[in-house]
């Protein structure tokens, strides 16, 4: 970020790094914003077994559509917010930063939280009250399945931009095995990710 | 304040601070630590109401464990507990993804952190792989039947990662339909 090397270059630098911080460095304006929030905001309310499952739809905006961020630039968010402690929907906070600085940690993080947040109490009241009613547990029981072919779909299609590298298919089967045969903490398998990855062999 | 559990949180603070703390020892995925922390250490749920919570939240749109925390939080102290659950959960994480991808941003230059970062990406579909895997088994029991469960899971990958068709729409197509065939599979049995 510019802000870092405004020391040496005295006070327009500090100028310039602002609106930077704020806005992002692609410097995107009040009508991307808007369009970056609400589309976050419809999404949210789709995203059924987490925001992971939409990120095909925001790789749709943010890269295919707007051209914000190459694809290695937005699986980098991706990667950012499974590496760091916390929920894995902070990696929403990693795209609104690459995109549009705080301004648009803002728009994806108030879009992704706040309509799953009102619907999420409301379900939480109501199914405790109807906890047994057929429709209910019909609503859990259909959506099932999608869930997890949303997230079959999702890997899939994180893996497109790697998809010719042998060294990708090896990493995504270790991983496989270290996350359903051993305890081991996933940071070993991101490790050995950002290693091979660094060394050039992906 | 749910029935049969051992304990309570004594504020919509206590609550904060413990989902703070589970969700910074959760890297890729909190919902272990979250099992862990409220039902065994903390014993403010039983396991059997951990799981209910947890297959509510999973149903819901948004992500499941801040769902949880939400649903647990408004249960306990109402919309504070809420709050307090929730921003408990994501406001440190949240300073420490941002300030990770300043840094990514400021080095993406160097090709050896453009490298890792790609090879995370990869491990990062893995993961999400590895947890679609970890939940397939729930389909047994579904109403929809064993085979019914993965026609829907495989029409919804082809829909997803072939077709490309957006989400919204599939929700629609393949959501609709399943829940109606789950309640009059429910209605039979019943």
């Amino acid at each position: 970020m510019g802000s870092l090397a405004a020391g040496e270059d005295g006070v327009s630098a500090v100028d310039a790094a602002w609106p930077a911080l704020l806005w992002g460095p692609v410097g995107i304006g009040a009508a991307d914003w808007w369009r970056l929030f609400l589309h976050f905001t419809a999404l949210s309310l789709v995203a059924i077994g987490g925001a992971i499952t939409t990120v095909s739809e925001m790789q749709r905006l943010v890269v295919a559509q707007e051209g914000w961020l190459t694809p290695v630039q937005f699986n980098g968010c991706i990667a950012i917010g499974q590496a760091m402690p916390g929920p894995n929907v902070l990696f929403v906070a990693a795209i609104g930063y690459s995109v549009g600085g705080l301004a648009g940690v803002a728009a994806t993080m108030a879009g992704s939280l706040l309509p799953s947040a009102l619907l999420a109490v409301g379900a939480g009241r109501f199914g405790e009250r109807y906890r047994h009613a057929r429709g209910v547990r019909a609503f859990t029981a259909g959506l099932a399945p999608l869930t997890i072919g949303l997230l079959l779909a999702t890997g899939a299609v994180l893996l497109q931009p790697n998809a010719g590298s042998p060294v990708a298919w090896l990493l995504v089967a270790g991983t496989l095995w270290l996350m359903l045969r051993t305890k081991r903490n996933p940071m070993w398998a991101l490790g050995a990710g950002a290693l091979a990855g660094a060394l050039g062999w992906v | 304040m749910p029935e049969g559990a051992r304990a309570a949180p004594a504020s919509p603070a206590a609550l904060f601070l413990a989902f703070n703390r589970l969700a910074m020892m959760g890297f890729g995925g909190v919902l272990p630590v979250a099992q862990r922390e409220l039902v065994e250490r903390l014993g403010w749920l039983t396991r059997e109401q951990f799981l209910e919570l947890l297959s509510l939240s999973q149903v819901l749109p948004g992500p499941n464990v801040v769902n949880l925390g939400l649903i647990y939080g408004d249960r306990c102290f109402g919309w504070r507990g809420a709050l307090a659950a929730s921003s408990g959960m994501l406001l440190l994480p949240l300073l420490l993804v941002v300030a990770a991808t300043m840094a990514a941003l400021s080095l993406g230059e160097v090709p050896a952190v453009g490298g890792a970062l790609r090879g995370m990406g990869v491990v990062a579909a893995g993961l999400v792989l590895a947890t679609a895997i970890r939940l397939a088994p729930g389909l047994r029991s579904n109403p929809l039947g064993r085979a019914g469960a993965f026609a829907f899971v495989a029409a919804t990958v082809a829909a997803i990662a072939v077709l490309r068709w957006p989400l919204p729409l599939v929700v629609l197509a393949l959501g609709a339909p399943g829940i109606a065939w789950a309640a009059w599979r429910l209605g039979k049995t019943a």
